[in-house]
């Protein structure tokens, strides 16, 4: 230790046993110090989990399996189950019921987000993550970006089956598409929650349990099945400031082509506020983490 | 002092992280050279991880500071990321994808171009002897190759200082001695590690300076030969085919040797430091004589077992997980 020997040269190292020449030729090549490349800004480094997050659809395909199934039984179970006890006759009880299921079906898929985040923190993934020079929210923002591709599919099952069923939307092209459109800002905003629940919870199971009790009152206790003026004055107190009954409104009114600018304002900023609120404290669990 | 042209890689004062009422690390201080290998010895709980974790940007130190490259791990955090590679039981690689997919993505995040990145993957991965596993998914890889993954991970752009937290805890002899060439090749190269490790063993082969810690704190630090001469230069290493004859045959070691006989958790083990072979030529006979039934009598490096008795006057205890509280 008495003088800096310069590398690369070292002759110091000698008295070590040296790994046999034949294996470490190319490993010496490989790992040799080397230029760096420009690191990249965050959005590409957002697409690049988002790529990550279409790479595990594809080798793990079962994760579709309730993207896809679920939406069809919930169609079929509702549509036929209660659609004459509840509006009369099935085709005016699927006109109602099916925008809501599609909102149904993909925030049920949001929970998706927590339990993947939560995955990865206890499989080491997340901790490699971390430890690179990347826009910080980059790993979240591109799981995100991901899910889009599940909200998707699964909305254009549900809606096929809609239409195969015989479902009318009165908005045409447009207000279906910008039904989906609003569908998946809020989504976007709701999984904001999930992931900082997948923060802080201990095994991917409490996630999955501890979000399906958020999410059971705010989509059953709403106006997704049932016009709430059947409903007691309490109930009809929560549903009304429910923000999924709000969206439900907003994407049925898109469909029909008959929304107010008032019903898709609101579920905008239910939206906007959710991603102000919970996003920040989402980040500062995730930069705090231990 | 009288060196002031040597680079330190990593220079730690007074770390300090609790984990609620536990103090997981309890006032560490590092100063690591350019281009050697630091080994932090100590048994499961002693802080090395949280350490390391604190070195690597991971965790946010409660007192003290660190540099890494004379970059401050928390106000530089996002430069010491660009110079630094991680490896260990909380770093690791997604098991869905496939070994090539998972070093691209790494390669990406730093900013290759799609086909760089590819072609960055493929060398990782024939350096690593990992060519045909390159499109398999991680989860049907065996122990052996997810940690050399794990470690192409961890070099996608040549880091000049590397954490290895336990690199071959689990693994099989031959796939520990793979790990242990690729250190070899990466110092040689002039990359500066810090390896954390539960044997004396890989400390001693790797390593050109070594702390011991225990309960968050440095209890030694020295060169292989100087924690050993601490424990004396050898030791002797007796099993027993029958635990109840432990009594006897410490009595007749400690005759022999005239020295101290130690117990460690195995109740079928003995051993005791000697200052050389010949003072354990008559023990065989000894013990034979005595109607003790030898299984295993060895001589060779005290273990990490002995060093912790010598420097805390107790024996390695397993009971604790706190680093998993992490």
């Amino acid at each position: 230790m008495s003088t800096a020997v310069p590398h690369p040269e070292p002759d110091g190292v000698a008295t070590r046993e040296r790994a046999p020449h034949t294996e470490t030729n190319p490993l010496r090549a490989a790992i040799s110090r080397r230029d760096q490349p420009t690191p990249p800004g965050p959005v590409a480094n957002a697409l690049t989990f988002g790529w990550r997050a279409l790479l595990k659809i594809k080798h793990v395909p079962e994760q579709l399996f309730d993207v896809t199934v679920s939406p069809i039984i919930f169609t079929l179970m509702f549509t036929y189950l209660f659609g004459g006890a509840i509006a009369g006759d099935v085709q005016t009880y699927l006109q109602y019921l099916l925008p809501g299921i599609l909102v149904q079906t993909v925030l049920i898929i949001t929970v998706y987000t927590g339990f993947t985040m939560n995955t990865d923190i206890t499989k080491g993934v997340f901790d490699r993550f971390r430890s690179l020079p990347v826009w910080r929210p980059s790993p979240i923002v591109g799981a995100l970006l991901g899910d889009t591709v599940r909200y998707s599919i699964a909305s254009t099952i549900t809606l096929g089956l809609g239409f195969l069923l015989g479902f009318r939307a009165g908005g045409g092209v447009i207000g279906v598409l910008s039904g989906v459109v609003l569908l998946l800002v809020f989504a976007f905003g709701l999984s904001w929650i999930f992931t900082a629940l997948g923060l802080v919870m201990r095994s991917p199971n409490a996630v999955m349990g501890t979000s399906m009790m958020i999410l059971m009152p705010l989509t059953f206790a709403s106006n997704i099945f049932a016009d709430p003026s059947t409903m007691p004055g309490w109930l009809q107190g929560w549903v009304g400031v429910n923000p999924v009954s709000h969206l439900v409104t907003a994407v049925r009114g898109l469909m029909d082509g008959t929304a107010t600018f008032t019903e898709v304002s609101w579920a905008l900023v239910a939206a906007a506020a959710l991603t102000a609120v919970v996003a920040p404290l989402t980040m500062r669990l995730y930069r705090n983490r231990s | 002092m009288a060196n002031m042209s040597t680079e330190l890689a990593v220079e730690a004062h007074g770390l300090v992280k609790h984990f609620g009422s536990t103090k997981a690390v309890d006032g560490v201080d590092l100063a690591i050279p350019a281009g050697s290998v630091f080994g932090v010895l100590g048994p499961n709980g002693a802080g090395k991880t949280t350490a390391v974790r604190m070195l690597a940007t991971l965790l946010r130190p409660d007192a003290g500071s660190a540099t890494v490259l004379g970059h401050d791990v928390v106000r530089d955090a996002d430069k010491v990321r660009g110079l630094i590679g991680l490896t260990g039981q909380f770093a690791s690689v997604d098991e869905d994808l496939t070994g090539s997919e998972n070093l691209v993505l790494i390669a990406r995040l730093y900013g290759y171009s799609r086909p760089a990145a590819r072609a960055r993957a493929a060398e990782l991965l024939h350096a690593f002897d990992l060519d045909e596993a390159a499109d398999r998914q991680v989860k049907t890889f065996s122990g052996g190759m997810h940690r050399r993954l794990d470690l192409a991970a961890s070099m996608v752009t040549s880091p000049r200082v590397l954490f290895l937290d336990e690199p071959t805890t689990g693994l099989d002899p031959r796939s520990r001695n793979q790990v242990w060439d690729i250190v070899r090749v990466l110092v040689d190269d002039g990359a500066t590690v810090l390896l954390t490790t539960q044997y004396l063993e890989e400390a001693d082969q790797l390593a050109d300076r070594i702390a011991v810690v225990d309960h968050g704190r440095i209890i030694a630090e020295g060169t292989a030969s100087e924690l050993k001469a601490s424990v004396g230069s050898g030791s002797v290493h007796l099993r027993l085919v029958d635990p109840a004859q432990r009594p006897l045959a410490q009595e007749v070691m400690g005759r022999e040797l005239g020295v101290d006989v130690q117990t460690t958790s195995d109740t079928s083990a003995l051993s005791a430091r000697i200052d050389g072979a010949r003072s354990a030529a008559s023990l065989l006979p000894a013990l034979l004589d005595a109607g003790v039934e030898v299984s295993e009598l060895s001589l060779g490096q005290p273990s990490l077992d002995e060093v912790f008795l010598a420097l805390t006057g107790r024996p390695v205890d397993d009971e604790s997980d706190e680093e998993q509280v992490a």
